[in-house]
């Protein structure tokens, strides 16, 4: 069978090369069924690659260990989920997940754009096509997943026990989602500019795949934040590490691309803008692809050799020599329609915003390349650790939540002062009002995360006082009662009130951050049973150990031999304080494929994983994860001796003694405790801005759409007659 | 003023603005780098005080736990140079003899220490790529 | 084995060449109408794009208009400056409107003449 798959990269490769052909002849020559054959040839990819992507994760559910990537990746005691996962946990499996999704998205794109955008859905095609050559050559010639080897392994070595969680495994599909739908929108720009048709045409073609694109990015963002905080042993979800750095710039310059293409539509300004986010989206969703895979930089994913670097850095360099060539070379067709009527009108407000998103994003940029650029410029390679980066995206995030408050308060066009001045006095008065509060409360010796929940604070009242007034509005135009005004407003104003609701989410996710950045009370300390320890407004006491010996399965269904713990009472203030939770931290020890370590010291040799255990609540996170001492003389001697004694099938024995004495004479193990406040409120921040973000994008039924243009056509006319 | 010409010195001003912070954020970026060092460079050009960022394979056998301090050797990828040093603070979960480490140090006097909650451990590498000489799928 | 995965990669080239090769040959047999599926071919592709992009234009001032009533009814504008604005809109959406019906009746004619 991995033949066959071979075979479909061969053939995806092929098919590439004539749809790029095709449609470029199409639209040169003006032969409309060249560029429909081209078209179809991104169809007929996205086919040909589903049969690759099907054979490969046939071979993981049914353990075919000749292949390979089956046998570095999985095994027979991979629980099931994890092993259909573990496809693209691979360079080569991710490759051609990244290479499907890409298909398959373009090829929904170019279906729904095949009556309309001649030139541009031509040359976008052709785009397209080339970005799936691109990584259907990486697999043909560096990284095939379809190599087997002859004869076939019994066993394979396993997933990582690092990625056996639920949020890691949809972790890749939705970031490769993402980053795949930045490819759409920087091939339709790319085809406006080599069509010469810079109208809105092409950005209303595009706007729902910026739109997913942003939302699967987000969506991938917060789950590999999700993942670290509450799997990995650290209790962080940020730290500016390279490969996180490169999901969010796309993410960053997105964002400012649903904003300003909004711009256009209405009034055909910011073209430059537009066309240029549209380029530099993909182009860095191209550049997190590659740095994830290249080992360019020192970051916690950095895996790969440099096999791969070199064509990414050819396809790099070829987006941005290109991007800029065609841009300023059509800069004369990239004049405003419109120009700015004035300072005080939210056009200027979407502005400002796109230039603190892309400030923010340049920030990023260059902390995250500076090891490269350092080396470039100086000859000394240097990096720039996390206090840099809080330092200057700080600011920017103020000013960003700040401006999502201020849009709201100020006009179309051209904002009548007097009105804005108006306007503005609740929101403030808010914000004050929760300044007050908070230096009453104490707050005074945090000004950055007080400055936030102010902003935050305003946004609501900002976006509050829009809902109050918009309800009572409707309710003078149409007469309705409270209730249905509020719904009946939303829903014929989706944009503006998804909008409106994704800003406060962000907000939310802001209060959040800087709540949990700068009021977290942290631990970390040896402890035996019966003692306990002090953590923010909580005492952690440490019951007794727990051990648990599954030679398959665990209760966590991930697969560990062994798993030591603890269980640890948790009470408010001091220990005689009222129960808030008991909570079992483990960690969880998980076979090599080492056979120098010994019978029983390769049962548990491997990967070690921390099972953290927290108590989550809507005003704190109490987040505990444990180190047991398991190079402890006494568990040592065990290991050993049956290292020495016993052969492979009954080494399992030497573990379950080894669980036995943890449990009688547990040595002090490493307690990490933590007392984050309002951790979960970056959560539900996110979730609702992804719900704003579907109100506002969400299509009016039709004929909701035709009335209101029926309505509107009579109101234009009869209006015109009366002046 | 016409209003061209306030367009033109908006767009100017605007600018200057960028140009003078990016300065800014660039100069510091400079000043507040650790350079990045393999652990034989660290043994010959570290100065005390200043931090350094290296990276390292650990060691076999140099891993030993004291209570909260944890002593570990990070060795070049060559194998040529090694380094000891003592870490307090998060130990990642990949942690592991012969796995690639960044970690954060500094010089005290003959000693390095990492500096707290610095050390990060590249997970094991699962995306290397087959060399071209196996059989190609049959 | 070997058979098999033989005759499913043929297989696959087979249907790839037939669903890419199929408005090349539609075009040969000399179909008129290939990419778009039936429709205004008198009026050519060409007009059936300037029409979209005219409701489109339309479409967004009718935004237009239903935003700047929102602004004023929420307090962002003065009377004054919401009856100066809303005046331009509509002058600009009638623009569009007529060129609407222009480009509209041009079409109907070209049916009628190619009829």
């Amino acid at each position: 069978m991995a033949g066959l798959g071979y075979a479909c990269l061969l053939l995806a490769l092929a098919v590439c090369v004539y749809g790029i052909g095709a449609s470029i002849y199409g639209v040169r020559t003006g032969r409309p069924e060249f560029t429909a054959s081209g078209r179809r040839s991104m169809y007929a990819l996205a086919g040909v690659l589903t049969a690759a992507f099907a054979v490969l994760e046939v071979a993981f559910l049914s353990n075919d260990f000749a292949f390979n990537t089956v046998a570095d990746t999985s095994s027979r005691t991979t629980p099931g989920l994890y092993r259909a996962a573990a496809v693209w946990s691979s360079q080569e499996g991710s490759l051609l997940l990244w290479a499907w999704l890409m298909s398959i998205w373009s090829s929904l794109a170019l279906f729904l754009t095949r009556r309309r955008l001649r030139d541009i859905a031509g040359y976008a095609t052709a785009i397209l096509l080339g970005f799936g050559a691109f990584f259907v050559s990486l697999m043909v010639f560096y990284a095939n997943p379809f190599v087997t080897t002859t004869p076939a392994p019994a066993e394979g070595q396993g997933l990582d026990p690092l990625l056996r969680f639920p949020t890691m495994m949809i972790h890749p599909p939705m970031l490769y989602s993402g980053y795949t739908l930045c490819i759409v929108p920087l091939a339709f720009g790319m085809g406006a500019l080599l069509a010469r048709r810079l109208d809105a045409d092409w950005i209303r073609a595009i706007r729902r795949f910026s739109f997913a694109a942003w939302l699967f990015l987000g969506a991938g963002i917060l789950l590999g934040a999700r993942w670290s905080y509450a799997e990995l042993g650290w209790g962080g979800y940020w730290g500016w590490d390279a490969v996180e750095n490169a999901s969010l710039m796309p993410w960053l310059t997105g964002t400012a691309f649903l904003h300003s293409l909004m711009i256009q539509e209405k009034r055909g300004m910011l073209k430059v803008w537009n066309v240029s986010l549209a380029l530099a989206t993909g182009t860095l969703a191209i550049m997190g692809t590659f740095l994830v895979r290249s080992g360019v930089l020192n970051s916690i994913h950095a895996f790969g050799g440099q096999t791969l670097g070199v064509p990414f850095v050819i396809l790099i360099g070829i987006l941005i020599a290109g991007s800029i060539y065609l841009v300023v070379s059509r800069r004369e067709m990239l004049r405003s329609e419109h120009r700015l009527d004035s300072l005080l009108s939210r056009e200027s407000i979407f502005l400002a915003n796109n230039v603190v998103l892309v400030g923010l994003c340049f920030v990023i940029f260059w902390g995250t390349y500076f090891p490269l650029i350092s080396e470039a410029l100086t000859g000394h390679e240097a990096s720039v650790g996390p206090p840099w980066f809080d330092r200057y995206t700080v600011p920017l995030a103020l000013m960003l939540v700040f401006l999502s408050g201020i849009g709201p308060l100020i006009a179309w066009r051209r904002a009548t002062l007097a009105n804005a001045r108006r306007n503005f006095l609740a929101p403030l008065a808010i914000a004050f009002a929760t300044l007050l509060g908070l230096e009453l409360a104490g707050g005074a010796h945090k000004p950055l995360a007080v400055t936030m929940f102010c902003c935050a604070a305003f946004v609501l009242g900002s976006v509050g006082q829009e809902f109050v007034r918009g309800t009572r509005a409707r309710r003078a135009m149409a007469g309705e009662a409270s209730p249905r005004a509020l719904l009946a407003l939303m829903r014929r104003n989706r944009r503006r009130y998804g909008g409106y609701i994704a800003h406060v989410g962000m907000a939310v996710l802001f209060v959040g951050v800087a709540a949990s950045s700068s009021f977290q009370h942290a631990t970390e300390l040896g402890l035996s049973p019966g003692q306990s320890a002090r953590v923010g407004a909580y005492t952690v006491r440490y019951v007794r150990p727990t051990a648990t010996v599954t030679p398959r399965y665990d209760a966590a269904h991930t697969g560990s031999t062994l798993s030591l713990g603890a269980l640890l009472d948790v009470t408010k203030g001091g220990p005689r304080g009222p129960h808030v939770a008991t909570l079992n931290p483990s960690e969880g020890y998980y076979a090599s494929q080492d056979p120098s370590q010994g019978t029983v010291g390769s049962l548990i040799g491997g990967q070690a994983v921390s099972h953290v255990a927290m108590d989550a609540g809507i005003t704190r996170d109490v987040w505990t994860a444990i180190q047991p001492d398991i190079e402890a003389p006494a568990l040592k001697r065990i290991v050993e001796l049956g290292n020495r004694t016993l052969p492979a099938q009954d080494a399992v024995v030497a573990i379950g003694v080894l669980a036995k004495t943890y449990l009688e004479h547990p040595p002090q193990a490493q307690f990490h405790l933590i007392d984050s406040p309002l951790v979960m409120w970056i959560w539900l921040g996110g979730m609702i801005v992804v719900g704003g973000g579907l109100i506002a994008i969400w299509p009016a039924p039709s004929a909701v759409r035709r009335r209101a243009s029926v309505r509107a056509r009579a109101r234009a006319v009869r209006g015109l007659a009366r002046a | 003023m016409n209003p061209a010409r306030k367009r033109k010195l908006r767009l100017v001003v605007a600018l200057s603005a960028a140009v003078v912070l990016a300065s800014a954020l660039i100069y510091t970026s400079f000043s507040a780098a650790s350079p990045a060092l393999s652990p034989s460079q660290l043994l010959h050009e570290a100065q005390s005080g200043r931090s350094y960022q290296v990276t390292g394979t650990v060691v076999k056998g140099s891993v030993h736990r004291e209570g909260a301090v944890l002593d570990f050797s990070v060795a070049d990828r060559a194998g040529s140079g090694a380094v000891a040093l003592a870490y307090t603070g998060t130990v990642p979960d990949p942690f592991h003899e012969g796995r690639e480490v960044i970690v954060t140090v500094q010089r005290q006097g003959t000693r390095f220490v990492g500096e707290r909650n610095s050390l990060i451990t590249k997970c094991p590498s699962k995306y290397k790529s087959a060399p071209p000489s196996e059989n190609q799928g049959s | 084995m070997g058979l098999l995965i033989v005759l499913l990669t043929l297989l696959l080239v087979g249907a790839v060449v037939v669903v890419v090769s199929a408005p090349l040959r539609a075009a040969r047999a000399g179909a008129p109408e290939l990419s778009s599926s039936g429709g205004d071919h008198a009026a050519g592709p060409l007009q059936l794009e300037r029409l979209e992009q005219l409701e489109a234009a339309r479409e967004a001032k009718y935004r237009e208009l239903r935003d700047l009533e929102l602004d004023f009814r929420t307090g962002k504008l003065s009377r004054a400056d919401y009856e100066a604005t809303d005046a331009q809109l509509r002058a600009e959406a009638i623009a569009i409107l007529d060129r609407l019906d222009r480009v509209q009746a041009g079409e109907a004619s070209l049916r009628t003449r190619g009829a």
